[in-house]
């Protein structure tokens, strides 16, 4: 059980990195990894809901939609919770945790349309994972997100002084610039089953 | 008529989601590891670009602005629903080809921003065209984009060999690094052209093309440090 649970953690973490690997959240990966600190704050946010919406949906699915046999609803019912938990928790955080708000509260409206979020919520359905199984699951994959954010967000500040040729300044050179750290994670295919031997 | 063959053409070069607004980014890097999947995933986009827009035109005057948000969602969520099921029942080689990233058409920036930007102001024809006009130009890029890994990577395309096998294909270009990649240089080409030709558009993961623009007012902007 526990060496299933850290494999699971390990690989969403370096192997099926979500942002590098499976191309999930480019969106925020280009746009918002231009400063170490928002990076950081935006990658905190994703964390916290990614584990808040799997908490959510994985629960609705099992008990409400796959006993009734609604499975058909995934999609619709999904977005719609993911999109109603963000608000709510905005207001939460404004009322009773401004600190809290003030850091992440910019970057909650930008998630309800964040494709990572709804791809671990039905990613992990479609896996068939049980209920602590989704959770180390969605929580690895944010922190997955977080890595990649911020390792970026440094190679970024040096990119950001280079200077490319002239078709490439910009998005492309960043873009070239993420394929050569996406390689680098591609050197981790196959270490989670040595280590944990499955 | 003009103006019709304007819309329509709009998406395919001059507004280009992918290469000129920087829309769609997420399929467009993850499923073009065959030319085929591409064409499929472009196809797929375009018939709920098509069907949301007509929708969401013909509702804009009933829905509220406060809550238009969540009613475009709800829509573009019925008719991702409505595609999932005629892929799975017709298309079972492409249901297992495109996984994930069909669902997750749902958030794709192309369809919200198209709902946003056009069809909450314009009439249903016109809606209609632009989703068609729009959604051809994303699958014209994942075409593009995949013909170009899977020739590189597989040395065929649409699974006809065009390299022989005895020359060895440089794999890399099928795996998500290689996607990074031909992205970043087909947009450079798009770039080089458009200097050349003297109308180079801002790029940018901005406001512009965000769908949560509205919710946000810009506070992004001054988390992300100004342009993105």
């Amino acid at each position: 059980m526990a060496a299933k649970l850290a494999m699971i953690f390990f690989s969403m973490i370096l192997v099926n990195n979500y942002v590098l690997v499976q191309f999930l959240g480019i969106c925020p990966f280009l746009g918002v990894s231009k400063k170490l600190d928002s990076a950081f704050g935006m990658s905190c946010a994703v964390v916290f809901v990614m584990a808040l919406a799997t908490a959510a949906t994985w629960p609705i699915y099992t008990y409400v939609l796959a006993a009734n046999g609604l499975e058909y609803l995934q999609t619709i019912v999904f977005i719609l919770v993911i999109a109603v938990l963000v608000q709510l928790v905005e207001i939460i955080l404004k009322k009773y945790m401004p600190p809290l708000y003030k850091a992440l509260g910019v970057y909650l409206p930008l998630i309800t349309t964040n494709c990572a979020v709804l791809g671990v919520t039905i990613s992990v359905i479609d896996e068939g994972y049980t209920f602590p199984e989704a959770m180390v699951c969605a929580v690895g994959a944010g922190l997955g997100f977080m890595l990649a954010m911020v390792m970026f967000s440094g190679v970024r500040s040096r990119v950001e002084e280079a200077k490319p040729p002239k078709c490439f300044e910009g998005l492309p050179i960043t873009l070239v610039s993420a394929s050569i750290v996406s390689l680098s994670f591609m050197g981790f295919g196959g270490i989670i089953e040595n280590i944990f031997g499955a | 008529m003009k103006g019709k063959a304007k819309i329509l053409t709009n998406g395919l070069l001059k507004e280009n989601p992918s290469l000129r607004l920087v829309l769609g980014t997420c399929p467009t890097l993850a499923v073009t590891t065959l030319a085929f999947n591409g064409l499929g995933m472009g196809l797929a986009a375009t018939f709920v670009l098509i069907c949301s827009n007509m929708a969401i035109s013909a509702l804009r005057k009933v829905i509220p602005d406060k809550v238009r948000l969540p009613a475009y969602i709800t829509v573009i969520a019925t008719f991702v629903t409505i595609l999932q099921m005629l892929v799975k029942a017709f298309m079972a080689e492409l249901d297992s080809a495109l996984g994930i990233f069909l669902p997750l058409i749902v958030v794709n920036c192309i369809i919200l921003g198209r709902a946003e930007m056009f069809a909450s102001k314009n009439n249903v024809l016109n809606s209609a065209l632009d989703g068609l006009g729009m959604g051809l130009g994303f699958t014209l890029t994942l075409v593009c984009m995949g013909s170009i890994r899977e020739i590189l990577g597989a040395g065929t395309w649409f699974g006809i060999r065009i390299i022989p096998e005895s020359i060895d294909s440089m794999t890399v270009f099928i795996t998500p690094p290689g996607g990074f990649f031909v992205f970043g240089c087909l947009m450079a080409l798009v770039i080089f052209i458009e200097t050349k030709t003297n109308n180079r558009v801002k790029r940018g993961v901005g406001c512009e093309g965000c769908p949560s623009a509205s919710m946000c007012h810009g506070n992004c902007e001054t988390a992300k440090g100004g342009e993105a």
